[in-house]
C-alpha cells in the first residue's frame, strides 16, 4: 500500500504583523480599514522603509502625520504617492492615538520588494 | 474629653457601626457579602466585621484609651439587601487610610481578609470589592511597563497577542520544549508561556528550559521577522531563586517573564514586579489557586478584588478566564473586573458587579489574558468580549491541530486577523462568525482544517458563581 499522510508541510512565511496573514486587500477593504482608523479618532500616518530595515522600530514617516485628517480620499492618495516614490518600499498606515499615546492600530498597505 | 476604661465586653455595633458616616477620599472602602449565624442582628454581625478587619478585639481592652481609636477605626457605614438571597446581605465599610503600609497589598489583605474570615458570629463572608483611594494608589508601583509599553516594545498594534501554553505542560525535556515553542512563534503566534506547573523539575531544570526556548525565540524571530517572545516562569522556591531566574532571562535578553501571583504571594510579586520595572522587562501573571478564593458565591474573595490588587502589586498581564472556554466564569462579571484591570477610570456599576466607582489615575493597564479550553470557532466571541487589550491563548486549540502545532498556530493567527479585519470593517463579529470564520478558511488550509477539528466542542455548563440579581 502507497504511503499516504494526511499531513500537511507547514512552511514558515516571513510577515508584516497585524493582517500579515491574510491574502492582499482590495481596495475597498483597505478603504474600509482607514474608514475606521478615522471614525477611532485616530489620526492616519503614513510610514515607508526598505524592506531590509522592516524591523525597525522607526520607519520614516510620508510628510507628518495627518493629524485630525477626516477625508478618506486624502489620505488614500498619500499613500498612492508615498508608494509612488518609494515603490519598492513597505508604506504602511498607522491609527495614532493622541490619548493613549499609542498606535490604535498598524497595517502594512504595500509591500516593498 | 478623656474617656475612662470601662473592662467588659462590649456590642460592636456600639463602636463600629455608624451608618451616617460619610466616606473620606481617602478611606479605602470594602463591601463584604455577610451571611451571619442565626439570631445574630445584621448591625452586629457588620460591625463585628468592622472591628475584626481593624482595631477592635473581642474584649475592652485598657491600652485602647492610649490612643484615639475613633481616628483608627473601620466602620461599617451601610448595610443592603443581596438580591436573590435572602440570607446574606452587604456591608459597606469604610478604614481610614493610616491602617496599611504605603504601598502594601499583603498588608491590606492581611488586615481585610485575616482573622475576621474565621469569625465564629458568621456562617459566610465574602469580600466583594474594595476602592482604593487614590492617595493609596499612589503609593504602589503597579505594572512595571503596562498596556502601552508593551505593544511598543513588541510591535503589535491593532490586535489582541496571541499566545498559547506549551503543551503537555509536564514531562518535556528542555530541547524538545525549545522545539515547540519554536514550531509555535515560527506559526504566527506572539508569544509563548510555561504552564505555570513548570518551575524547575528533574525532567527540565530551569536553566536548560531558559536557554532552549531563548534559542527558539530568537529564530523564530529572525525567519518571520516579527517580534516574539515566551513567558519564562520565574516561580520558585524562595525570592532569591526567583531573581536568579529573572536575572538570567535578562542574560538571554529575552523580553518577558512570569509569575504565579496567589501561590508565590504578593510581597513575592511586587519584589518581582519591581525587578522588571527596574530591568525593563514584561512580567506575565498567572493565578493558580484563584478559584479555592473566589468561586464560592457566600465566602472568600472575588476575583475583582484580587484583580485589582494584581494591578496594584503590578503585572503587565494577567489570567481573567474566557467566559466562552472551559473555565468559570460570566460574561458581564469578567467585563467588570477586566475593566479594572484596564481603564484610567471604572465607573459603579452592579451590573458589572462593581460596588464602587474606581479612580486609577494614572497607573499603567494590565493586558487581559484569555486562556484555557479555547479553539477556533471560539475567536469572534473572545474578540468581541476582551477587545484588542487582550492575550488570547490557545493551548489545546494549537498543539492539537492534526498538522501540528506551526499549522495551529497559523490557523489562529488567520482567524484572529480575519476577525478583527471584519470588525474594522463594521461587522457584527458574533453574529456572522461562521461566514467570518469559513471565508478565512478559503485562503487558508490550515485554518480550514482546525474549523473542521474543533467543530463540535463546547464547553456548555452553567456559571457556579453569578451576579446577584434577580
Amino acid at each position: 500500500m502507497p504511503f499516504q499522510s494526511t499531513v500537511g508541510d507547514y512552511q514558515t512565511v516571513a510577515t508584516l504583523e497585524t493582517f500579515g496573514f491574510l491574502p492582499p486587500m482590495t481596495q475597498d477593504e483597505i478603504y474600509d480599514q482607514i474608514a475606521y482608523i478615522i471614525a477611532q479618532g485616530w489620526s492616519p500616518v503614513i510610514e515607508h522603509v526598505h524592506p531590509s530595515g522592516s524591523m525597525q522600530t522607526y520607519w520614516s514617516y510620508w510628510k507628518l502625520p495627518f493629524f485630525g485628517e477626516k477625508d478618506l480620499n486624502l489620505v488614500v492618495s498619500e499613500l498612492e504617492a508615498c508608494h509612488r516614490a518609494y515603490p519598492d518600499h513597505h508604506v504602511r498606515i498607522v491609527g495614532y492615538d493622541a490619548y493613549t499615546q499609542s498606535q490604535g492600530t498598524c497595517f502594512v498597505v504595500f509591500q516593498g520588494r | 474629653m478623656a474617656k475612662k476604661y470601662d473592662a467588659g465586653v462590649k456590642e460592636y455595633r456600639d463602636t463600629y457601626f455608624t451608618p451616617d458616616y460619610v466616606p473620606l477620599d481617602t478611606d479605602l472602602l470594602a463591601c463584604f457579602k455577610c451571611t451571619g449565624q442565626e439570631g445574630v442582628p445584621k448591625e452586629e454581625v457588620a460591625a463585628a466585621v468592622a472591628a475584626e478587619s481593624s482595631t477592635g478585639t473581642w474584649s475592652t481592652v485598657w491600652s485602647e484609651l492610649l490612643v484615639d481609636l475613633e481616628f483608627y477605626k473601620g466602620r461599617c457605614y451601610r448595610i443592603e439587601d443581596v438580591p436573590g438571597d435572602k440570607d446574606a446581605f452587604y456591608a459597606f465599610i469604610a478604614y481610614p487610610l493610616d491602617l496599611f503600609e504605603e504601598g502594601s497589598i499583603t498588608n491590606v489583605l492581611t488586615s481585610l481578609v485575616g482573622n475576621v474570615f474565621g469569625f465564629k458570629a458568621l456562617r459566610h463572608l465574602r469580600l466583594e470589592d474594595i476602592r482604593f483611594p487614590m492617595a493609596f494608589i499612589k503609593t504602589c508601583g503597579g505594572p512595571p511597563s503596562g498596556i502601552v509599553v508593551e505593544r511598543d516594545r513588541l510591535n503589535k498594534y491593532g490586535r489582541p497577542l496571541l499566545g498559547c501554553t506549551i503543551k503537555p505542560k509536564l514531562g518535556l525535556s528542555g530541547k524538545n520544549y525549545g522545539r515547540v515553542v519554536y514550531e509555535c512563534l515560527r506559526g504566527g503566534l506572539d508569544l509563548t508561556k510555561d504552564d505555570e506547573n513548570i518551575n524547575s523539575q528533574p525532567f527540565q531544570r530551569w536553566r536548560e528550559r531558559f536557554e532552549f526556548v531563548a534559542e527558539a525565540v530568537k529564530l523564530a524571530q529572525q525567519e518571520t521577522g516579527e517580534v516574539k517572545g515566551h513567558y519564562l516562569n520565574c516561580t520558585a522556591t524562595t525570592p532569591e531563586e526567583m531573581y536568579e531566574r529573572a536575572e538570567f532571562a535578562k542574560e538571554l535578553d529575552m523580553p518577558i517573564i512570569m509569575h504565579d501571583y496567589i501561590t508565590g504571594g504578593f510581597t513575592a510579586n511586587t519584589g518581582l514586579a519591581n525587578w522588571c520595572r527596574k530591568n525593563g522587562m514584561l512580567l506575565h501573571i498567572h493565578r493558580a489557586m484563584h478559584a479555592v478564593i473566589d468561586r464560592h458565591p457566600q465566602h472568600g474573595i472575588h476575583f475583582r478584588v484580587l484583580a485589582k490588587c494584581l494591578r496594584l502589586s503590578g503585572g503587565d498581564q494577567l489570567h481573567t478566564g474566557t467566559v466562552v472556554g472551559k473555565l468559570e466564569g460570566d460574561r458581564q462579571t469578567t467585563l467588570g473586573y477586566i475593566d479594572n484591570l484596564r481603564e484610567s477610570f471604572v465607573p459603579e456599576d452592579r451590573s458589572r458587579g462593581n460596588f464602587f466607582d474606581q479612580d486609577w489615575g494614572s497607573m499603567p493597564g494590565v493586558f487581559a489574558v484569555a486562556s484555557g479550553g479555547i479553539h477556533v470557532w471560539h475567536m469572534p466571541a473572545l474578540l468581541a468580549i476582551f477587545g484588542d487589550d487582550s492575550c488570547l491563548q490557545f493551548g489545546g486549540g494549537t498543539h492539537g491541530h492534526p498538522w501540528g502545532s506551526a499549522a495551529g498556530a497559523a490557523a489562529n493567527r488567520v482567524a484572529l486577523e480575519a476577525c478583527v479585519k471584519a470588525r474594522n470593517a463594521g461587522r457584527e463579529i458574533e453574529k456572522e462568525s461562521r461566514d467570518i470564520l469559513l471565508e478565512a478558511a478559503k485562503h487558508s488550509p490550515e485554518l480550514a482544517i482546525a474549523l473542521e477539528t474543533w467543530k463540535e466542542i463546547k464547553f456548555e455548563f452553567d456559571t457556579v458563581d453569578k451576579l446577584d440579581v434577580q
